[in-house]
């Protein structure tokens, strides 16, 4: 039975037609504007990074606001992950803007297991769409989407090099999420430093094989600035959230001795760049990379794991519901093999263990009968001594009566010739 | 005789890498002693060992001779694990202290070379909120053995209110991890009122906060060392700045305390264990220590008065009569 051909797009000739008058489709990008912005958006922000590099800082300092965190310890004994959700505002668009921050990293003697937690968050996140998406009753459109969309990376500005945990982290997360790295408290390098200390970087993430994010360039509108901001990469940042007067403005700024740093201030350091690029310009890439290439490749190999292919041998896509039923199947089959397995190993024992008590038993006849026969033995032994007892008894007495007779008889004979004897005694 | 024997000095220097501690040594000697300095890039960092590297150098100021050892300690808390990160470290200081006491009780001792650790420039992170884990293990594993003067470098970072929390964390937490630092010992009550200030300011500022730099910058019509910045230049020697001149003060002034507290704690604590512990040392040794209890100086110079006594009687002997005033003239 062959499955009817349905049509495939790209298979007909496309038809250009001119329009008459106005139809009024031009208002499609309008219609979808609208919707989105009724439905909101959300954004997961990762943010990697030494406890007290300015992670929380620059967060409040890129949005504005104040988001409540404490000062975290140095003291962790592992990394762990704490997600935090806001829901934020800006003319009529709502964003739910959610910040992971990986607390205690780089705190612990033994960095070995580091990146752990972090890569299991990211493939938790991806599990849970996935799971989403498989349902037979999904609903996408509402599911509150946790994935994370950029990663920035928080490189300790030493003026070297990266360290080897930010090599070994970054290795580990560049499949997974988009990363952006980014040079922390960028105010103690000099200018001759930074450019120095940027080249480094990249070279060794290169050299290393580390991909990070590229702020796309096949869009025209924004290939030129993106490219241009690919090239200073790594950002080198401030964060501020205090505001100095400089002139009759107040900016914010960090107040030194020496000087003053406004952190919006483009020769001072990145922090401009950085916000047009992760929120004025890329947010929405950053989201559809995650969920294009990241979520994909997740998907991919997590489905592969589960044994599902694309095309059986004949070349003929699988529908997933054939392909679910095999599983299904097979599934079954093996629960039951297994428990006929169980049941066979139980009714062995079982035999085994009766086999064994059988066994028991008559050995413990086998003495029994044995102990039997050493008694009956030593009665007859005890029977034997004892008849000889008796006649050495009774052989006892006859001899103590023939001996008593012949003391009474010689006793009387002695009675009546008493001189006699005498005479035969002197004799 | 002292200034013509020349004074010796060693000092360590510990800290994860990028923590300018290169910078502020050449600042604070005026020279560079890493001239070709190879740094390793990460992925060589993985696994890195912690190596010792000592380099010397003389250096000599209006007639004073200072023979100045410099104990590097590269790959320190660059590994991802860095459990095995001090081994090295102490088995070095333990190595110098054994050698002196070696040195000590032979025969010949008069070329006895100090090569022991007098102070430890301990480097704290000016990124994070305090000492972290690995900083804690370490100087409480080498508080009993060494000076320790922890040192917060690249403090250009922090604003003034940052590091005056700063400060104050970190030697909050010094305590409460019972961490034993060297401690600038009060000022004499008969020295003027200008030095009095002086040891309580230095006093007042420990950790010292500082930026190093070799570099001329061109600051108000003058050249001085710091950094360039676009907002601004960072002078090394500006007080207002950092705490460079503390730092150096402290250092030039109590390099003798340094050596002394080196000399009666850290040496007596190592020695005593050591001989409690037993092991080889030169039999002669022995004469001399029969009570473990006596104070080190109070055995010295019992060593020297026998010398002395010894000496004498050669010379006696030698001449026939010998002079007795010799032998009385003697303070003892």
């Amino acid at each position: 039975r062959r499955r009817a051909e349905l049509p495939r797009p790209g298979n007909e000739e496309k038809r250009s037609l001119a329009l008459g008058g106005h139809v009024g489709f031009d208002s499609l990008p309008d219609q979808l504007v609208s919707k989105s912005v009724t439905q909101g958006f959300s954004f997961n922000i990762l943010c990697v990074g030494e406890t007290g590099i300015g992670k929380s800082t620059l967060m409040n300092t890129l949005f504005n606001t104040t988001f409540e965190t404490e000062e975290a310890s140095h003291y962790e004994s592992a990394v762990r992950l704490r997600p935090r959700t806001y829901d934020l505002q800006e003319s009529n668009v709502h964003l739910k803007l959610t910040i992971v921050d990986a607390v205690g990293f780089g705190d612990q003697i033994n960095k070995d297991e580091s990146y752990r937690p972090i890569v299991e968050y990211i493939d938790t996140q991806f599990e849970n769409y996935l799971q989403e998406e498989l349902k037979i009753r999904r609903s996408l459109f509402n599911y509150h989407d946790t994935r994370i969309h950029v990663c920035l990376y928080f490189i300790t500005p030493t003026g070297h090099s990266l360290k080897s945990l930010d090599l070994v982290t970054m290795k580990k997360l560049d499949s997974k999420v988009n990363i952006i790295p980014i040079i922390a408290k960028a105010d103690t390098i000099s200018k001759s430093e930074l450019h120095k200390f940027k080249i480094k970087i990249m070279s060794e993430l290169v050299s290393n094989g580390v991909q990070i994010y590229q702020f796309p360039t096949d869009d025209e509108a924004v290939a030129e600035i993106n490219s241009v901001m690919n090239a200073h990469l790594p950002f080198a940042v401030v964060g501020s959230t205090e505001e100095v007067k400089v002139g009759n403005k107040l900016v914010r700024a960090r107040q030194y001795p020496w000087g003053v740093v406004q952190v919006e201030n483009e020769s001072h350091c990145d922090f401009v760049k950085l916000r047009e690029m992760l929120i004025r310009v890329n947010m929405e890439d950053l989201r559809e990379q995650t969920h294009t290439r990241h979520y994909e490749l997740y998907r991919r190999c997590k489905l592969e794991e589960m044994g599902f292919k694309d095309t059986d041998p004949d070349s003929q896509p699988f529908s997933l519901q054939e392909t679910y039923e095999t599983k299904r199947k097979e599934f079954l089959g093996e629960l039951q093999r297994k428990e006929e397995e169980m049941r066979q190993m139980f009714v062995n024992k079982v035999k085994e263990t009766e086999a064994e008590l059988k066994e028991k038993e008559r050995e413990l006849h086998e003495k029994f009968e044995h102990l039997k026969r050493i008694h009956q033995e030593e009665k007859k032994k005890v029977e034997e001594k004892r008849k000889e007892l008796d006649d050495e008894m009774n052989a006892f007495n006859r001899r103590k009566v023939a001996v008593e007779t012949l003391q009474s008889q010689s006793l009387q004979a002695t009675s009546q010739q008493p001189l006699k004897k005498d005479k035969d005694k002197k004799k | 005789k002292s200034v013509k024997k020349g004074f010796e000095f060693t000092l360590m220097v510990v800290g994860e890498s990028g923590l300018g501690k290169s910078t502020l040594i050449n600042s604070l000697f005026l020279t560079d002693l890493y001239p070709e300095r190879i740094i390793p890039g990460a992925a060589e960092k993985i696994e890195r060992t912690v190596q010792i590297e000592a380099s010397t150098v003389e250096i000599e100021e209006r007639g004073v001779k200072l023979r100045l050892t410099v104990v590097d300690t590269p790959g320190y808390g660059d590994a991802i694990n860095c459990r095995d990160c001090f081994k090295t470290i102490i088995s070095y200081i333990d190595e110098q202290f054994e050698r002196y006491l070696h040195d000590e009780s032979g025969l010949n001792r008069r070329h006895i070379i100090d090569n022991r650790v007098h102070c430890c420039f301990y480097f704290i992170s000016p990124f994070g909120h305090g000492l972290k884990p690995l900083d804690v293990e370490f100087m409480k594993a080498i508080h009993n053995k060494v000076n320790i003067v922890p040192v917060i470098a690249k403090a250009d970072t922090l604003s003034l209110k940052e590091r005056e929390r700063l400060k104050k964390r970190i030697l909050d937490e010094i305590e409460e991890h019972g961490i034993k630092i060297y401690h600038l010992p009060d000022a004499e009550s008969d020295e003027d009122e200008d030095f009095k200030e002086q040891t309580r300011l230095l006093k007042a500022s420990i950790p010292f906060c500082v930026v190093g730099s070799n570099q001329l910058i061109e600051a108000k019509g003058k050249k001085v060392r710091g950094r360039l910045y676009p907002w601004g230049v960072v002078e090394v020697e500006n007080p207002e700045h950092n705490d460079f001149l503390k730092l150096r003060t402290m250092l030039i002034t109590h390099m003798q305390d340094l050596q002394e507290v080196t000399q009666d704690l850290h040496y007596e604590n190592f020695r005593s264990e050591r001989l409690k512990r037993g092991g080889r040392l030169p039999s002669h040794a022995y004469v001399f220590l029969k009570d473990f209890s006596m104070p080190s100086f109070q055995l010295r110079r019992m060593q020297e008065m026998i010398a002395r006594m010894q000496a004498q009687m050669q010379m006696q002997m030698q001449s026939g009569e010998g002079d007795s005033n010799a032998v009385h003239g003697h303070h003892v």
